[in-house]
């Protein structure tokens, strides 16, 4: 399924995750989840195991969605975050400032 | 966390729940792991359209279009008449061509793999799909459980193809692939007329996520965890 070499999907998810599970991410359930996978499926010699096949397409897979989810959140904060402005910078754009009124709005 | 009916989630000690008020518990733990996941990776809000494993566990949990198993495989296989990569144009040329160069090999691996014809057309009608192919489509579809069913009428859905979506969770193609397929025309105009990142990638990026978790989700379900414990035993 044209996926390349398994070490370089496992060493790009494993960069997801970090960003993911934040600063202890070494102690995050997914990071040991995935190495444990890996190294459980090193111990079967077979070349063209089906279950080591089975597990790089799964490894892409997740490696897809969490860049993929993070990509996406990404362009929604550039371009669709930003929301309405507030009165004090509407009023900021043509040189004025709002007054001041220390008793409330009366 | 484990328990007798599969896995839980906890947040701070508080246990997940569905929307529907119903306990959170998935059958399977690299799934319930990915979950957490989701969970970990919220800042200072919680961003439920970027939680697509969550809301697939919800929807199979809660099942909120009150479908059984049967309604689901035919809603699925019905989605055959308007598979994205059946109906084909006859004009630009360079796109008819696109499309029979991209889709016509998937359409010939399907009928290869599960004995079927299907055929593509360029009818406004679409293509005439047999009696026969449809029913193989559901006797295979039947071999999946129910939580398996609900991610691939899911990534069906997001495709626009069940010929996408099955070449996918057969692992013929990988998800950045099936999804440039099913977008095959977008991709076509944007090479013509630009690119506009903030609605193409926007898309393309959320196409993506979608597909991947719904695909991670059917693989998971549909996993047998006699295949782990005896590679453990090697």
């Amino acid at each position: 399924a044209a996926l390349g070499a398994p070490l370089r999907t496992l060493r790009a998810l494993l960069r997801e995750v970090r960003h993911a599970a934040g600063r202890s991410y070494r102690d995050s359930p997914a990071y040991r989840h995935v190495l444990a996978a890996f190294r459980a499926h090193r111990v079967t010699s077979k070349k063209l195991c089906r279950a080591q096949q089975e597990l790089h397409f799964q490894t892409a897979t997740y490696l897809c969605l969490l860049r993929s989810v993070r990509e996406h959140e990404a362009l929604h904060r550039e371009y669709h975050g930003r929301g309405e402005r507030s009165p004090q910078e509407v009023a900021g754009l043509v040189g004025f400032r709002l007054p001041q009124q220390p008793g409330g709005k009366g | 966390s484990d328990s007798p009916g599969g896995f839980e989630i906890n947040l701070d000690h508080r246990k997940l729940k569905t929307p529907q008020a119903k306990l959170f518990t998935v059958p399977n733990e690299a799934l319930a792991i990915a979950v957490a996941t989701e969970w970990d990776s919220q800042k200072d809000t919680i961003k439920f359209y970027t939680m697509h494993l969550t809301t697939l566990c919800n929807t199979a949990l809660d099942n909120p279009t009150q479908r059984n198993k049967m309604q689901l495989i035919r809603a699925a296989v019905k989605f055959l008449e308007t598979d994205t990569v059946c109906y084909r144009v006859e004009e630009p040329p360079a796109l008819a061509e696109l499309q029979k160069n991209e889709w016509d090999p998937v359409v010939a691996w399907a009928e290869k793999r599960y004995n079927v014809t299907i055929g593509s057309s360029t009818s406004i009608l679409g293509p005439n799909i047999p009696a026969s192919t449809k029913e193989t489509f559901v006797s295979h579809l039947a071999s999946y459980n129910m939580w398996a069913l609900q991610g691939i009428e899911f990534v069906i859905t997001q495709l626009k193809s069940l010929i996408l979506s099955m070449s996918l969770i057969d692992r013929h193609i990988t998800v950045e692939k099936a999804v440039l397929l099913s977008r095959l025309e977008e991709e076509y105009q944007i090479r013509r007329w630009g690119n506009v990142e903030w609605a193409h990638d926007y898309d393309l990026c959320e196409l993506r996520a979608r597909t991947a978790a719904g695909t991670l989700f059917v693989h998971l379900c549909s996993e047998s965890s006699t295949v782990k414990h005896k590679l453990l035993q090697d």
